[in-house]
């Protein structure tokens, strides 16, 4: 199910069995659910009939009327055929995960013993029974681990061939079914009977079976269904205005009319755009459990975004050694690298790497040194190393500070105690006005101090990512605030949001006033999208708009979000915004096009059906069709063409561009509305040529 | 088309424009209960009614209470109409002694005010005594017109508030909109007209004596007072047959300018009310904009269709427009601006006859009507009307900026949609459905004066002009018919309250929502480009359902003219 698997648009094994799938569709209570293309179906059926009726009496114009009958069942035919293709692309994923879901055997656990178990059949499996899964079984149905650590290989759902940790307790604690324990083993708490599990929802959900119209989907068919009933009144008269005239117009004729002036366009392309629209996002490997959600992501007025990973890179980096007076930067490098040979922390590391970078010192080995490595501990809130009877540590500034008076206090230096405390003072003032300036500009300070004597200042710095800044500026075109969640003081928070460029902050962030800030948005009527991982995220996930739970986290979270994203990456959020708005606009154009639309076929029918009693009306002729059967023929073939012609629209999308609403709908209402007005005539036109010069009219 | 006509219709243009914003603040504080200088004159006024009524002024009404009290309301206006007129010959200010009329025509003319239709198959003069003018159409020319502007008030509060529950107290709306609007520009009006030369009295005709020796009897009457509330109201009702056509009725060039001005007034001025109670008077503007696209479009149209003439005339050596049907002292411009007006705006009154003038300037009222009265409207109507067609403009290409779509910050959903389309549904239904049954109905057919295609236009424009509840006349049907009476009555019934019932509802629906904060991703509905986009709706949407029936109609005669072919 990753990227690089996704369907592309013209794919034999999808287009072959749509093609079986459109007639299926042909069925009327699959075609009910379609207002446009049910009304559509009913009159093709009815002018078949009467069509039977005119062979058996030897009517007239069979040929012609033959010919519009054929287009108006390949109208509902291709309306079929393109939610087919649409559904195709989700079954061929939905197969995928079939297999993942192959009877397993499972070892239920009857005690805490853990050889105490017997083989049942994974199926059998009910909600609160515990089993085993050892090295090399797969896990038969959703759960949470109550006991043991395992890397479990998850690919059948995400894609992703690197194994991940599953251990009881904590974040990481949820386990799917159908996935393959690979090392150690792990006791499982069922959560889901058979049939409900993660993986059967998947499935139902990629294959569009357990699809409900979303709610602008239901308003849609509302303003099309009225549309179908305006062009009922308005063809359903046209025969007394005719008789009034003296003349009469056959009722294949109306009834192309009609077709040709509800809107079949999007009628027919609505349903195959709302599955296209989930599919996009399963290519993103993201999980919408309603398509009401993908909606809401388009809508989405608030970002909250977790500050680590999502903002900036998970751990602080060191970007700087700033020494005290009468210290060189070289001198409080070499001490902080030795200080952190042995620091297997990322920001222990950074140091290292930092001093290699900027100063050219080169790693040491400890073994050679001879050198001790003092582990951080919370009492002394710092680390560092003994080496030769000296000694260097590095730690939090105050926690330095009370080490390294200790240690003068202990041992005198040459130059007097009270030279030394002056001296000591004034370098104390020093480190201390470093440390703020860091503070205050969102860093972390780490004070080194070498045998009592104050050295200086590491600079750790959240490294905010590259590009992010950007990104906020693209989605503060889209209208979008984004809030940045983090655990920090205000101060540092504050920093950070500025550099990144957020619009707000939430410091010192704790499920509960996440959830305050998540309903204070929402009273002011904004829609609010957060992802989360944890349980303690659940209820804020619920709460937001849109909540995309971590594939890694909790059964809770996951339970509370209603997305869910695979590869458990929370930058996606922005592209789940995109995708939903991607999907409103595709609606959006297509309906606007379809109704553009109309004006053309009016002026292709209206002169060709009057003709006979009203000749002056061939003035209205302006598109120059051929004959009054060519006129009427070309409209009701491009009607139906133009549904083939626009699948591979309706299930790519529209792209939608930061650009800013005004001229995001200038750029529309010219391609989608005025091509919409344009694009008939031409193709009428063109077909009208065509079928003449075959003879067909 | 002449420098001279054009200057014409631009200071129309400017009058109108000049007159939204200080009439539309003044209206702004009216609804919204604030002090105003008539304050002193009207609170303790105001009061008083609402003590009879047993309502406040603080008292708010949930939509579907409101919606009540205001069906009552017209159904309680329309039993006192109806039986003014059976029994006028025994009621008093009858001093021509006119007699009951008859039961259907009395239905359809009852239906024709309480809808603002103001449909007349009666001749004023000839029909219906001083009582019934005064006590019976006057009375409805100005209730009818306020109950128009507070539902427009009504929905505007529905996108003004946000989060409630009440969308005001109709009893409250039609007071302070008689009281403090309409009453007193009426006054101001009845004098003017009387200075112009406009009959006012409750004397008896006069009879004279014509330079020939022939005896004549002129009509007069309360006319002045009916004049002003006829325009202001969009009511259109004449007092005299011919209406505004009548030298009593509208004098001179003076007269006509006002009579064009009060028609727009208040429907033009609503636009900026809308603007001011949503927070953001451009947004009135733009609404204001498309109505004023479609009308100078449709001036343009009207204008030069008949200032070319018929070139069957031409073909005789007489040069120049169409004068037929006009009057000398308003002549062509001032005829097309005055029907187009009068079309636009629902209120029905004509200073030419309209089936004289050209098949396609002849269309443009049509059309003004077939799109439901929303250029600058009937007064509220066409507030309320050009929001339905907004609502539906936004939902479908507000998807296109990628949210779902809102107005306002309130979301268009499911409700709104199935009621705007209700809405719009309406007036094809009415118009086309019984268009269609009348033409071919021989006993139908045989009211109208012209065969083929004009005949057909003059039926179709009988429905059209009583669902739009326009009232104006097309002239040559013979209305006042069993047939006609009833059918019209019901058009113009269900051209009002299946209007009225789905705007009421969605001000409901959307009062109830909150409003979402505006941002660089939301639907700009304050810019040309909006302009645009609900000027292309209203001709598609609400258009092209007619083009049909315009086909075989005035279109179809105006391609035969050309041939050299009449009807």
């Amino acid at each position: 199910m990753s990227q690089s698997k996704s369907a592309s648009l013209i794919d034999s094994s999808i287009l072959i069995p749509a093609i079986g799938g459109a007639f299926k569709k042909l069925n009327p209570r699959s075609l009910i659910r379609n207002p446009v293309m049910f009304v559509v179906a009913v009159v093709s059926a009815l002018t078949t009939v009467l069509f039977l009726k005119d062979i058996a009496t030897g009517g007239q114009s069979l040929g012609f009327s033959f010919q519009i009958i054929i287009w108006l069942w390949f109208t509902v035919l291709f309306a079929n055929f393109a939610e087919a293709v649409a559904e195709g692309r989700g079954k061929a994923q939905a197969d995928s995960l079939r297999k993942a879901r192959t009877e397993t055997q499972a070892k239920l656990l009857s005690g805490d013993d853990r050889t105490n178990f017997k083989m049942v059949p994974g199926a059998s499996l009910k909600v609160g029974d515990i089993v085993l899964v050892d090295a090399g079984d797969i896990i038969p149905s959703d759960g949470e681990v109550v006991e043991g650590i395992a890397s479990v290989n998850e690919s059948a759902i995400t894609g992703e061939s690197a194994p991940v940790i599953r251990e009881s307790g904590g974040d990481r604690s949820a386990v799917t079914g159908g996935t393959q324990v690979l090392s150690d083993w792990l006791r499982v708490r069922i959560t889901a009977a058979a049939g409900s599990t993660f993986i059967d929802r998947m499935i139902a959900l990629v294959e569009g079976a357990e699809r409900q119209k979303t709610p602008n989907e239901i308003a849609l068919n509302i303003l099309l269904a009225g549309m179908t009933l305006i062009f009922v009144l308005a063809t359903a008269t046209i025969p007394s205005f005719a008789s009034y005239a003296g003349g009469a117009i056959p009722v294949v004729v109306l009834v192309a009319l009609f077709v040709t002036l509800i809107p079949t366009t999007i009628g027919a392309l609505l349903s195959a755009i709302g599955i296209a629209g989930m599919d996009r996002l399963i290519q993103f490997n993201v999980l919408a459990m309603s398509g009401r959600a993908v909606e809401a992501a388009g809508d989405v007025d608030t970002l909250l975004l977790d500050k680590t990973g999502t903002i900036t890179f998970g751990n602080r980096q060191a970007t700087e050694f700033l020494p005290v007076k009468g210290v060189s930067e070289q001198e409080l490098a070499d001490a902080a690298q030795l200080a952190s040979l042995a620091d297997e922390t990322p920001e222990g590391r950074s140091i290292v790497v930092l001093a290699k970078e900027k100063y050219g010192i080169r790693a040491r080995d400890m073994q050679t040194l001879h050198a001790t490595f003092v582990p951080f501990t919370a009492q002394s809130r710092m680390s560092g190393v003994d080496i030769d009877g000296s000694s260097i540590r590095k730690g939090a500034v105050d926690a330095v500070l009370a080490y390294a008076n200790q240690v003068s206090l202990a041992a005198p230096g040459a130059g007097g105690t009270a030279v030394a405390t002056r001296a000591t003072a004034e370098t104390i003032r020093d480190l201390q006005a470093i440390a703020d300036q860091i503070a205050k500009g969102g860093g972390t300070p780490l004070a080194v101090v070498r045998d009592g004597k104050l050295l200086g200042i590491i600079y750790l710095k959240d490294i905010v990512k590259g590009g992010i800044r950007e990104r906020f500026a693209e989605l503060r075109r889209m209208g979008i605030r984004t809030v940045m969640i983090t655990g920090d003081n205000p101060l540092t928070a504050a920093a950070i949001a500025a550099e990144a460029g957020v619009d707000d902050f939430l410091a010192q962030a704790t499920p509960e006033n996440k959830l305050t800030l998540i309903r204070e948005e929402q009273s002011k009527g904004k829609l609010v999208a957060m992802c989360g991982d944890g349980t303690n995220d659940a209820p804020a996930l619920a709460q937001a708009d849109v909540g995309v739970a971590m594939n890694t986290g909790t059964v809770a979270a996951r339970e509370a979000g209603n997305m869910v994203d695979l590869d458990s990456d929370p930058t996606k959020l922005i592209e789940i915004v995109g995708i939903g708005k991607q999907l409103l606009m595709t609606r959006g154009a297509l309906t606007t096009f379809s109704i553009a639309n109309d004006i053309a076929k009016y002026f292709a029918i209206i002169p060709a059906m009057f003709l006979a009693f009203y000749p002056q009306l061939g003035a209205l002729n302006i598109m120059g069709l051929q004959t009054p059967q060519s006129a009427i023929l070309s409209a009701i073939i491009f009607n139906a063409l133009i549904i083939v012609a626009l699948i591979p629209l309706s299930l790519k999308g529209v792209k939608y561009r930061a650009i800013g609403a005004g001229a995001l709908l200038r750029r529309n209402l010219l391609i989608y509305g005025l091509g919409g007005v344009i694009v008939p005539f031409v193709g009428i036109k063109a077909i009208d040529v065509v079928i003449t010069s075959l003879g067909l009219a | 088309m002449t420098l001279n006509g054009w200057i014409q219709i631009l200071v129309f243009c400017g009058i109108i424009i000049l007159l939204v914003k200080p009439l539309g603040g003044y209206m702004t504080r009216v609804f919204n209960g604030d002090r105003t200088f008539l304050s002193p004159i009207f609170v303790p006024v105001e009061r008083g009614l609402y003590r009879i009524a047993g309502t406040s002024e603080r008292e708010e009404q949930h939509w579907t209470t409101y919606t009540a009290a205001l069906l009552f309301f017209s159904l309680a206006g329309f039993v006192v109409l109806y039986f003014l007129q059976r029994f006028q010959g025994v009621l008093p200010y009858n001093p021509a002694g006119m007699g009951a009329t008859e039961p259907n025509l009395a239905f359809n003319t009852a239906v024709s005010f309480v809808t603002n239709t103001n449909w007349q198959n009666y001749g004023g003069e000839s029909t219906m005594s001083y009582l019934v003018q005064m006590a019976g159409f006057t009375v409805q020319n100005f209730v009818s017109a306020a109950t128009g502007i507070a539902i427009a008030i009504a929905l505007i509060r529905g996108f003004a508030r946000a989060s409630g529950k009440s969308i005001g107290n109709f009893w409250v709306d039609l007071t302070r909109c008689t009281l403090y609007i309409l009453l007193p520009i009426c006054i101001v009006l009845t004098v003017v007209y009387v200075y112009l030369g406009v009959p006012q009295t409750l004397g008896t005709y006069v009879d004279a004596t014509t330079l020939e020796g022939a005896k004549q009897t002129i009509a007069v009457g309360p006319v002045a007072s009916q004049l002003a509330i006829k325009m202001l109201g969009t009511n259109g009702g004449g007092f005299f047959n011919v209406n505004s056509a009548h030298p009593f009725e509208n004098p001179d060039a003076i007269s006509n300018l006002i009579q064009m001005v009060t028609i727009f007034a208040i429907g033009a001025a609503l636009t900026n009310v809308f603007g001011r109670m949503v927070g953001n008077q451009r947004q009135g503007w733009a609404i204001f904009a498309a109505m004023g696209v479609l009308f100078l479009a449709g001036v343009i149209v009207c204008y030069w269709g008949e200032a070319a003439g018929n070139p069957l005339v031409h073909a005789l050596g007489l040069d120049g427009g169409n004068m037929e049907g006009k009057e000398t002292r308003f002549g062509i411009t001032l005829s097309a601006l005055f029907a187009v007006i009068t079309t636009a705006a629902s209120c029905g009154a004509v200073n030419a006859m309209h089936d004289s003038f050209m098949a396609i300037s002849g269309m443009i009222p049509l059309i003004n009507m077939m799109l439901g009265e929303v250029i600058i409207g009937g007064v509220g109507a066409g507030l309320y009307g050009i929001l339905l067609y907004v609502i539906i403009a936004v939902f479908v290409a507000g998807l296109m900026v990628g949210r779902t779509p809102e107005y306002l910050g309130k979301k268009i959903e499911a409700k709104e949609v199935k009621m705007a389309m209700l809405a719009v549904l309406v007036l094809p239904l009415a118009m086309l459905g019984f268009t269609a049954i009348a033409t071919v109905l021989p006993s139908a057919v045989a009211s109208i004066a012209n065969a083929g295609p004009h005949g057909f236009s003059e039926i179709l424009y009988a429905y059209t002009s009583a669902a739009a509840n326009n009232g104006s006349a097309f002239g040559g049907l013979s209305g006042n018919t069993a047939w006609y009476n009833i059918t019209l009555g019901i058009g113009m019934w269900m051209g009002r309250f299946f209007v009225i019932i789905p705007a009421l509802a969605i001000a409901g629906s959307l009062v109830a929502k909150k409003t979402v904060p505006e941002s660089a991703g939301t639907f700009p509905t304050h810019g040309g480009l909006f302009v645009g986009l609900l000027v292309g709706v209203i001709l598609i949407v609400g258009g092209l359902t007619f083009f049909p029936a315009l086909a075989v109609g005035p279109i179809v005669e105006h391609l035969a003219i050309g041939l050299g072919q009449t009807f």
